[in-house]
């Protein structure tokens, strides 16, 4: 190998000489893009977890800390159920959260676009001060930046997050044991409908409202009633398929779901028929699924479904020992399929 | 969700399969010609309810397979052009030509777009009328209608700014093709719903009795690929090669009459290269001449040329029925998604993708 001019770049140039929307998609070219490029680059054991944000203490009498980050590219800017505003806040919240963390402080960077007009900033200020309120966190510092018309996208926010973990679990994919139940709070896919919807003008008899929400105090009270609560991750990019493989691949266990449980609304099913999604690989923003100790399985729905954001919690299938790294799903017909990592963006398809 | 749960329901579709098992005495192999077929089967399991003794092969049907190469070669040229926003069904993007794919053009700056359908293309056009906006119109005889009425628009409203490159493929001929070789293996078809929705399905009843071939009009859910499967089995014992209708609450007999006049006006027959297969005389569509400035293969200077593909890539046996996607020493190797050889491993119709995604662990 030639370090003479620095490591060679570990992505050859041959597999992708440019960087492609998929590479941000939340599926495998993203997966390959942090395993290959970032985590040998910034190598540290906070890193290595590879949970939704970094586990640390700081010095030995301290508690342990959370910290996450996520930037938020979304268009439209508003949307039914939210805007960016909201959705930023809601975000890196449930990055914590999913980390066994209470939120407590975020940042906030505004990267916005020459032109914008201060009333629309306004309003996605406004929105972000609520959706702080209501998840119990303050901004707390900020940062803001003004780029050329026709270089961004209205605007861009960048929150990163700290909270602090108040209880002993050790909650990260490597904990999720063969038997494990499957638990989400509510139905999947809603989100993304609800933009793509937005987006490409489509009408149906209802409103389909984005699930975007801040799951945190929900997750706190399944630690409160003492779940044994393994691992959590939140359904965003790449929605409830991508969030298993992500976990079966780190733990190195099997995963079994079956289609007919998992919950899905009869509008976003439609949506999806239609433009040819499965709302598996569809994004939510207030949804997680549980990985869940067996003994514990029915009372952990029960305190979701005493939530408002888990009135519809399921279990929807266990971790299995065989086919490690591996989802697999009974279909509605009663057949076992794979249910992979979705490989790039999901492409609307021809008929 | 009503008209699509009660075709995906688990008893029933137990109570098919035993009805299949009941019927079958000898092997039979059947293809289904759509790749949105493929994908139901696959995706549901379906194969693995039926006996041993029937086969599905799949067929040619993935619009985006069966483009040829040197067509998404010039696709992609004309979409790297400064001044021109290639528009296209998300599909085509990931296709790989000799050099590239439309997504790693877009990459590089150029306006690719994905749309819905032509019409939208068509208004680009019109709010953009410094720009050359072109369509990718690919597709079987479901799509033709949607782009030739955006020709028609065009032209009735003075739109000079929009062309599409075309590659439509016609499914009757295809099945001829696949029925004449001498390495055929089919004995019965599914023939794809959403294409007789439009054309009906008088034109496979001259196929069925020259080569004595059992054609079962088929929808696309789990029950309805069943049902097919039953009717065909059930010609396939009796000895009968006749064109049943399993699909009735969606094709009629004589398909959607505006929809095959508006194909029609725009389009005439022509001969049409299949990727993978080679050329099929009278498989294709192309412009009528009154239409032909909206041809951007005359409208954009291309040089063209044959080109030679991959010998690794099996894509034409596969979608010949002659073999299956599992049986390439490529599969799932040197041939995945991200890396794709040929196109039915890119396409959401495609059968390589179809059993990557679904089945690359066994089950049983």
């Amino acid at each position: 190998m030639d370090f003479t001019n620095g490591p060679a770049c570990p992505i050859p140039i041959s597999d992708y000489p440019n960087v492609l929307l998929a590479h941000g998609g939340g599926g495998r070219l993203t997966n390959q893009l942090i395993a290959r490029m970032f985590l040998p680059a910034f190598d540290n054991p906070a890193l290595q977890a590879q949970h939704d944000g970094a586990v640390f203490r700081v010095g030995d009498a301290s508690p342990q800390l959370a910290f996450s980050t996520d930037s938020y590219v979304i268009h439209p800017l508003f949307f039914p159920g939210g805007d960016i505003g909201s959705l930023a806040v809601h975000g890196t919240v449930n990055d914590l959260a999913m980390c066994g963390a209470r939120p407590l402080y975020l940042s906030a960077g505004y990267i916005i676009e020459e032109g914008l007009p201060m009333d629309t900033l306004w309003r996605i200020v406004q929105s972000m001060q609520a959706a702080a309120r209501n998840a119990g966190v303050q901004i707390v510092t900020g940062d803001t930046k003004v780029v050329d018309r026709g270089k961004g996208d209205g605007v861009f926010i960048n929150t990163a997050g700290v909270g602090i973990v108040e209880h002993e679990r050790r909650i990260t994919p490597q904990s999720v044991r063969p038997g494990d139940a499957l638990i989400v709070n509510g139905d999947i896919g809603r989100h993304g409908i609800a933009i793509m919807a937005v987006r490409e003008g489509l009408e149906f008899e209802t409103t389909i409202e984005s699930d975007s929400a801040a799951v945190a105090e929900l997750v706190m009270q399944l630690l409160a009633e003492n779940i044994e609560v393994h691992s959590l991750r939140d359904l965003t990019r790449g929605g409830l398929a991508s969030a298993l493989n992500e976990i079966a691949g780190s733990a190195g266990v099997g995963v079994a779901i079956e289609e007919r449980r998992v919950p899905v609304r009869d509008d976003v099913h439609a949506a999806c028929e239609m433009l040819g999604f499965d709302p598996l690989y569809v994004a939510c923003e207030g949804r997680f699924v549980a990985f869940v100790a067996p003994q514990d399985a029915e009372r952990a729905r029960a305190v979701m479904r005493g939530h408002p954001l888990g009135a519809d919690a399921a279990i929807i299938g266990t971790v299995k020992a065989d086919h490690p790294g591996v989802v697999m799903m009974k279909s509605r017909i009663g057949v076992s399929r794979i249910v992979d990592m979705i490989s790039g963006e999901q492409l609307p398809r021809i008929c | 969700m009503k008209y699509v749960d009660e075709y995906r329901d688990a008893d029933a579709a137990a109570k098919y399969a035993g009805a299949i098992a009941k019927l079958t005495t000898r092997p039979w192999t059947i293809m289904e010609i759509c790749g949105g077929q493929t994908h139901a089967i696959v995706k549901f399991g379906i194969d693995e309810l039926l006996p041993a003794g029937i086969t599905l092969v799949h067929g040619p049907g993935c619009p985006v397979c069966v483009t040829p190469i040197e067509l998404i070669d010039k696709a992609v040229e004309i979409a790297a052009r400064p001044g021109v926003i290639f528009c296209s069904f998300g599909d085509m993007l990931r296709v790989p030509g000799t050099r590239q794919d439309l997504l790693s053009v877009k990459a590089q700056g150029g306006d690719v777009r994905i749309v819905y359908s032509p019409l939208d293309a068509l208004r680009l056009a019109q709010a953009n009328p410094a720009k050359e906006v072109v369509f990718f119109a690919v597709g079987f005889e479901t799509t033709a209608p949607a782009n030739a009425m955006s020709v028609y628009q065009a032209q009735r409203s003075g739109v000079t700014n929009y062309s599409i490159l075309v590659s439509h493929v016609l499914v009757p001929p295809a099945m001829e093709a696949i029925l004449s070789s001498e390495q055929n293996q089919v004995q019965g078809f599914l023939a794809a719903g959403h294409v007789c929705t439009v054309m009906g399905y008088t034109e496979y009843e001259p196929l069925a009795v020259r080569y004595h071939v059992p054609i079962v009009v088929t929808g696309f859910e789990p029950l309805d690929i069943l049902q097919g499967v039953y009717m065909c089995v059930r010609q396939l014992e009796e000895g009968r090669a006749e064109v049943e209708n399993q699909y009735t609450r969606v094709v009629k007999r004589e398909g959607n009459r505006p929809a095959q006049q508006i194909i029609a006006e725009v389009f005439e027959i022509s001969p049409r290269k299949w990727r993978g297969i080679g050329e099929i005389p009278r498989s294709g569509l192309g412009l009528r001449a009154p239409y032909a400035a909206f041809d951007a293969e005359k409208r954009f200077d291309i040089a063209s040329g044959a080109v030679e593909e991959s010998g690794e890539c099996i894509s034409g046996l596969i979608m010949q029925g002659v073999k299956k996607p599992e049986q390439c020493p490529a599969f799932g190797t040197r041939c995945t998604p991200e890396r794709p050889l040929g196109a039915p491993m890119v396409s959401s119709e495609g059968a390589c993708a179809a059993y990557y995604r679904y089945r690359r662990v066994t089950t049983k």
